[in-house]
């Protein structure tokens, strides 16, 4: 009877073994440092939140890794004329609490980011009206012409007009003002819904089973988890509880790449890192009582930048991960040639000539103000500019302070307090026309750059082409206005790129392959389990 | 007796109050909120829109006026990080942090005390010379670095606990705990020694001085030459007589794993308040920040008041005293 019993539980626990494996559970567990800020599309503009939302959320565009924009709630569109597009929107498609999509949502989700409050208002902010020309077509009509659209459109998420009024979302609480329904749980079309989050511990998606599209990533069930400290999310990947991790902390990269069962993949991302000159005070703040601003002569300007040893900081700080950069843009961004991507040579003498014909063969004080706390090896680059600086006779200093003090010393709430400064930016669109706007262009008028241009660099001639750029359809033409702008801003040594900021994912072989993309996120599509 | 605790209240009360007034001029050197909570892509329009909305733009004393008023009503605003109530992200993170400084505080006595006697004891002995040198190591090692040696050791090399976070939890009403799942002990393990190492040498090292000090006194030497056993006069008389000053120390270093549990809570992705207000501070998220501060100045006032009242409970010359009416 005994033995029975128990023979009987043996072939029931193979039995429960064989349909466990038969199920294939693939979990997978990833990691970065910071946690995502919330679930309510309209919000929080933020990398790795931006890739959580468009896990769960769709929008009429998807833009996949690399690659160019691809069909999402919409299915197909047309430029009607340079201001209407109109849009075939997706039918059958379900959101995930089982509402149905259609054109209403789309209406909807446009007011609802018109909002002041929506931080997520500049995806549309071209347009002028979405009108329903019937339950599954749109037509979208924009102020004026804007090339930009479809690429800010990949951003505007939709969400379910019945879902978010019945939970009192239809107006936007920017961060702070309100604990929000719609900021704490989701309910979008995408391919993976929200099972659990935990602020600062986890949060659990699952494979939508009722996605229109095919799901190739083999994923069962993914576990968001952040990790601040990076030799403790090191140290996860290492021990096996975590699927993949970044960013790999440079030093650990030959270690991590000589585990076995583990692999590094470096890449580099959309984000320049650059300094920016104070181009608008005629006193320089180092310069006090001196009435002189050395840093509007084009050639201390140009002194600064022949002053830097790129490759130096490329093999020595950044251990060969970083791409030096000649252009405020990447290659990954549109309008973007290779060509226009050369430095200026670094050379001491020549810098220290340019120097002497400028009135300052002894140099003058500089302040280099940086961030300590938000770039890959911020603060020790700087120490390496200030080092090389010095050098060709400038009496450099660094100051670096955490990138919140930095902003508002730096920035606009501080006054734009600053002679020197560094700063990295990425086009989330991926277009020219970003980076035009928020650091090239200075416009009281159009408010323009007064966020981000913190050196106040305003060029006639930039901000005219910049104007032609945001609405110029043709993509030949428009290229070719873009490379003028740019050559200028390059001629005008506007700012000094440094690099782009690298990537490092560390990545165990529980998972095949992964898809980098430029944006610094994880999109789940984009993995392939073993 | 009721008198002096409503006077200590009272003390508390004045305490926080200045603890917030500081910390609300400090806020003034840890950047904009704003800039973390918009994304770079937010005009200035919106930026000013929500700088507006919140108040930032107010004086300084209307805003700790206003935080005052709304924080005696139990309403510490939301967090800009995270669009939560913070007394109920406090609420969330609490448990966390109880539980693991429960723990690191049961670690340490458990075991100081037995090694704080016998090094006091036999202090010529090879043993102690051990334990003593072993202590240094609590105290020279900072946090974060044996942390990561645990870490290092027991997750990676080993791969017998987890290298971060809480485990498994279990929620007990409002009380989340790990206690009651394998993963959740297993989980308090690293950090709750990590952070249990460095009182655990303190203690140690003041027993042994203690004991070493009251082993010398009269009244133990009359002691063993009444024949009591040495159990009995070491466990009973001497250990009795240096518990005032390990009670202080012990009741202090308690307050101060609470608060400052946040080294090794971010080591260890622990998810308690210390992590909570080293987010906050990385996001300028103000309110986060003062709660927490005015939290940690209760709990320390709080700490002092029970250290006082078990002052009594141990030494009863205090009693005689305060009966008399001496000492004020």
């Amino acid at each position: 009877m005994t033995k029975r019993i128990a023979l009987f539980a043996l072939s029931a626990t193979i039995a429960m073994g064989v349909a466990m494996a038969a199920a294939e559970a693939k979990p997978f567990r990833y990691s970065t440092a910071q946690d995502i800020l919330g679930l309510d599309p309209a919000i929080n503009n933020h990398g790795p939140t931006n890739a959580m939302k468009s896990n769960v959320y769709e929008a009429l565009v998807y833009r996949s890794a690399p690659g160019p924009l691809e069909p999402g709630l919409a299915t197909e569109w047309q430029q009607v004329s340079p201001t209407l597009w109109k849009f075939n929107l997706r039918r059958g498609v379900k959101f995930h609490g089982g509402q149905d999509f259609d054109a209403d949502d789309v209406i909807f989700t446009w007011k609802r980011l018109s909002q002041q409050t929506a931080e997520m208002q500049y995806t549309i902010r071209s347009i002028k009206d979405v009108r329903k020309v019937d339950s599954h077509t749109i037509e979208i009509e924009t102020t004026g012409p804007d090339p930009t659209l479809l690429a800010n459109l990949a951003y505007a998420f939709i969400m379910d007009e019945g879902w978010t009024t019945q939970n009192g979302g239809e107006r936007v609480v920017a961060g702070a003002q309100a604990s929000t329904f719609v900021n704490l749980n989701a309910n979008g079309t995408g391919p993976f819904r929200v099972v659990e989050r935990v602020p600062d511990t986890r949060t659990v998606v699952e494979p939508n089973p009722n996605w229109w599209g095919k799901h190739e990533h083999g994923i069962t069930r993914a576990t968001f988890t952040p990790i601040a400290n990076p030799a403790t999310r090191v140290a996860a990947l290492l021990s096996g509880e975590l699927d993949m991790m970044y960013h790999v902390p440079l030093q650990d990269i030959d270690r991590i790449g000589q585990t076995q069962g583990i692999r590094v993949m470096p890449g580099g991302t959309a984000r320049v890192i650059f300094l920016g000159f104070d181009h608008r005070r005629d006193e320089m703040l180092d310069m006090p009582g001196t009435g002189k601003n050395p840093l509007k002569d084009l050639r201390v300007r140009q002194a600064l930048y022949q002053a830097i040893n790129i490759e130096a900081i490329r093999r020595t700080t950044m251990r060969n991960s970083s791409t030096p950069s000649a252009l405020m843009i990447a290659p990954s961004v549109e309008g973007f040639a290779a060509d226009q991507n050369v430095r200026a040579p670094f050379d001491q003498a020549a810098a220290r000539r340019l120097l002497a014909e400028a009135g300052y063969p002894n140099g003058f004080p500089l302040t280099l103000n940086c961030p300590n706390n938000r770039y890959v090896n911020d603060e020790a680059i700087c120490q390496n500019v200030v080092t090389m600086f010095t050098q060709v006779g400038i009496q450099a200093r660094l100051n670096a302070m955490p990138m919140p003090q930095h902003v508002n010393t730096a920035g606009p709430t501080g006054g734009y307090n600053s002679s020197m400064y560094m700063l990295g930016w990425t086009p989330a669109t991926l277009d020219a026309a970003n980076p035009l706007g928020e650091l090239l262009t200075f416009n009281e008028q159009t408010r323009l750059g007064l966020a981000n241009n913190w050196g106040r660099y305003s060029n006639p001639r930039v901000e005219a082409l910049t104007q032609q750029i945001l609405v110029e359809p043709d993509t030949t033409k428009r290229r070719a206005l873009i490379r003028e702008a740019m050559t200028i801003v390059r001629d005008d040594v506007a700012y000094i790129p440094l690099h782009l900021e690298p990537q490092v994912f560390g990545i165990r072989d529980t998972v095949a392959d992964y898809q980098l993309r430029a944006l610094e996120d994880v999109d789940l599509r984009s993995v392939k389990m073993r | 007796m009721l008198a002096f605790v409503v006077r200590r209240l009272f003390g508390a009360i004045i305490v926080m109050l200045s603890v917030s007034a500081i910390s609300f001029t400090l806020f003034n050197f840890v950047g904009d909120p704003v800039n973390s909570m918009v994304g770079q892509d937010a005009t200035m329009e919106q930026r000013q829109f929500i700088r507006t909305q919140l108040g930032l733009d107010d004086p300084a004393p209307l805003q700790f006026v206003r935080f005052v008023g709304r924080a005696v009503q139990g309403d510490f605003g939301m967090s800009y990080r995270l669009g939560m109530p913070v007394e109920r992200l406090i609420a969330e993170r609490l448990p966390a942090t109880l539980e693991l400084v429960f723990v690191a505080a049961m670690i340490a006595l458990v075991v100081a005390v037995p090694l704080g006697v016998y090094t006091g004891l036999y202090r010529h002995s090879p043993l102690s010379k051990v334990f003593l040198t072993l202590s240094l190591v609590g105290v020279s090692l900072p946090t974060f670095l044996i942390g990561i040696l645990l870490i290092l050791i027991f997750a990676v090399w080993l791969g017998w606990l987890p290298a971060f976070g809480r485990g498994q939890v279990v929620k007990v009403g409002w009380w989340s705990t790990g206690f009651l799942t394998p993963q959740g002990r297993a989980a308090l393990i690293l950090p709750a020694v990590t952070l249990a190492l460095f009182q655990l040498t303190l203690i140690m090292r003041l027993i042994r001085a203690e004991m070493m000090e009251v082993l010398r006194t009269d009244y133990i030497k009359f002691a063993r030459a009444r024949g009591l056993s040495n159990r009995a006069v070491n466990f009973g008389h001497a250990l009795k007589n240096t518990l005032v000053p390990v009670i202080t120390i012990t009741g202090l270093q308690i307050g101060s794993l609470v608060a400052f549990a946040i080294v090794t809570e971010t080591v260890f992705q622990w998810p308690g308040m210390g992590f909570l207000f080293l987010q906050a501070i990385q996001f300028v998220d103000i309110p986060v920040m003062a709660a927490y501060l005015v939290l940690v100045a209760f709990v320390f006032v709080a700490i002092n008041l029970v250290v006082d009242l078990l002052y009594y409970a141990v030494d009863p010359r205090l009693r005689i005293e305060r009966s008399t009416g001496a000492g004020k």
